[in-house]
């Protein structure tokens, strides 16, 4: 294994910034949701992290990177389960490449990530148990083969890739397959799972505008080595996706809040939050493939189409909690297609010319597919997954548990002592233990009778 | 003997505070409250979506005082709240039966 240490050492830290995303992604989800749940929206996202990690380990990558022989079009094999045999394999045998196992770990952080964003939609609502079962048969059956239609390719000439990239569509760093799907099995999700009880009535403000501020700037940090790390090497292409990842983000944080302005009065905190998210998104799939002029151009479109985007749920009806539809599919779309009209060789000749670069309409006709079929399939196979689940297990919670809340329902836990009755420095709670008699003497069985009443 | 109750502007607590000690109160009690009056709530807008907020964040001061001093206390209260903008509260007085000092067990005015 012959390996270039530079561009190793720069994907290993890609692969820790786009991890951390997550941990971001639910401050972000956290902060919007109410008191009562933002623990079990945080879980959400983190759980993630647990369930779909181990999972790509053990067939993910293969599933998504690796020939599927006759099905390779559209889906990997089992080839390389369990990652056994690559400690020694290298991307590239000429001194260019990176381990193989670096790039796997790189990959894992995506798969985790886009399973996690689908989580905003249904905030408040969704049957813990229920959403582990949905991250797992979620990745596995829409994740992973998404990512290997538009990834895939097996390196040769005239040789076999998944059909997205065959196609020839551009998806840089993942629009189509992290956020237009991830965006759409939201909306897919919303459908099966219905409106939080009192939606839209009932004033449903985000419980902490901090924390979602903390959450945006963890994920744009993350968010360098989600984009410039897509280059797979510390190289010229990751310099350009690097600065279009400030250049679109700016540019739609600035115009959400220009938005807000003229539209409702006031340019908010929560708006320059969504601005940054948006921003993200939108630039992911043309990061590498416009100039840094362009992924203004970008930022400034989703940040203003986004912005009124989020406003659709309540003309159409359904219950998008924090916005994964408007924010990551919408973004996603607009970045999508965008490409088709920005993108130049100028600036990347392993990326094409668009509209505005003397290409014609092809590629925004590629990229146009590629987003149809990613929004088909998601769509159709989130929906019918979530159905499912909820037939077989139930995905909501009952009635009580989501006037209560789910932190202190499905976690047996609450995020702020919010008690206000307090007895000289404690906070009104009482551990269970101390509470039950005390044992007497010689009495073995109390102490384990007071231990079991804890765990009741 | 008298309860006064004053629902006040939170960020007047101190001039109060500091108008009823040169007064001479010994002792209040102050919790948080919330509530509407003429002044209703304000609107409050997330993503586009406009959320009227009903109540208002208030503080209310307890004060057990002698039935001679009330006048006078309800007169320092209400100037020392005063910012002569609508929301600045309201100040009233109950009379009070019974009186106990928990630590001497005084009753009455002694226990004031």
């Amino acid at each position: 294994m012959k390996i270039d240490s530079g561009n190793t050492a720069w994907i290993l830290t890609s692969a820790a910034l786009v991890l951390l995303m997550t941990p971001g992604l639910a401050f972000f989800y956290g902060g919007m949701s109410r008191a009562k749940s933002v623990l079990n929206m945080m879980m959400m996202s983190f759980v993630s992290i647990a369930t779909v990690g181990m999972v790509w380990i053990a067939y993910g990558w293969s599933m998504a990177f690796t020939s599927g022989g006759g099905l390779s079009s559209f889906v990997g094999g089992f080839s390389e389960w369990g990652l056994v045999g690559l400690e020694t394999v290298a991307t590239a045998d000429d001194g260019t490449g990176i381990p193989q196992l670096a790039f796997v770990a790189f990959q894992a952080t995506f798969a985790i990530i886009t399973v996690a964003l689908i989580s905003g939609a249904v905030a408040d609502r969704a049957k813990f148990g229920a959403w582990v079962v949905f991250t797992v048969v979620w990745a596995t059956l829409v994740y992973f083969p998404i990512a290997h239609w538009v990834w895939w390719s097996d390196g040769e000439e005239g040789g076999k890739a998944g059909w997205i990239f065959e196609l020839g569509a551009l998806d840089f760093a993942g629009g189509t397959v992290v956020h237009i799907n991830a965006g759409v099995a939201a909306l897919a999700l919303v459908l099966v799972l219905g409106k939080r009880r009192g939606w839209p009535k009932e004033p449903m403000r985000p419980h902490n505008l901090p924390f979602v501020l903390l959450g945006a700037g963890l994920l744009w940090f993350g968010w360098f080595g989600f984009n410039a790390g897509s280059a797979g090497a510390a190289n010229e292409i990751a310099g350009i996706a690097f600065i279009n990842t400030i250049g679109a983000t700016c540019a739609a944080a600035f115009a959400w809040i220009v938005v807000e302005k003229l539209r409702d009065g006031s340019s908010t905190t929560l708006g320059l939050a969504s601005g940054i998210v948006a921003g993200l998104v939108a630039i992911t799939p043309a990061c590498a493939f416009v100039t840094p002029l362009g992924s203004i151009a970008i930022g400034l479109v989703a940040g203003a189409v986004c912005a009124f985007a989020v406003s659709l749920k309540y003309k159409l009806g359904y219950d998008d909690a924090l916005d994964v539809v408007g924010v990551h599919m919408v973004g996603g779309i607009v970045g999508a297609l965008l490409i088709g009209v920005l993108a130049t060789t100028a600036v990347n000749e392993g990326g094409a010319d668009g509209l505005f670069a003397g290409g014609g309409v092809s590629l925004l006709g590629k990229q146009a597919i590629a987003v149809v079929a990613t929004l088909a399939y998601s769509f159709v196979a989130t929906y019918i997954i979530a159905k499912i689940i909820d037939l077989v297990m139930g995905f909501r919670v009952s009635e009580d548990d989501e006037a209560a809340g789910l932190d202190s329902t499905a976690h047996a836990e609450t995020a702020y002592d919010f008690g206000t009755i307090r007895t000289g420095g404690g906070s009104g709670a009482t551990l269970a233990a101390a509470a039950a008699p005390a044992p007497a003497g010689g009495d073995a069985d109390k102490p384990e009778g007071a231990a079991k009443k804890v765990e009741a | 003997m008298k309860l006064i109750t004053a629902v006040i502007k939170p960020f007047k607590l101190d001039e109060v505070k500091k108008a009823l000690e040169t007064f001479g109160v010994k002792g209040l009690t102050v919790s948080e409250a919330s509530g509407y009056g003429r002044q209703k709530g304000h609107t409050e807008v997330y993503r586009g979506a406009e959320y009227q907020v009903d109540l208002v964040p208030k503080l209310r001061i307890e004060v057990l005082v002698d039935s001679a001093d009330a006048d006078d206390i309800i007169d320092v209260i209400v100037k020392a709240a005063r910012t002569d903008k609508i929301g600045d509260g309201k100040v009233w007085a109950v009379p009070v039966d019974t009186v106990v000092r928990v630590r001497t067990g005084e009753t009455g005015p002694e226990a004031l």
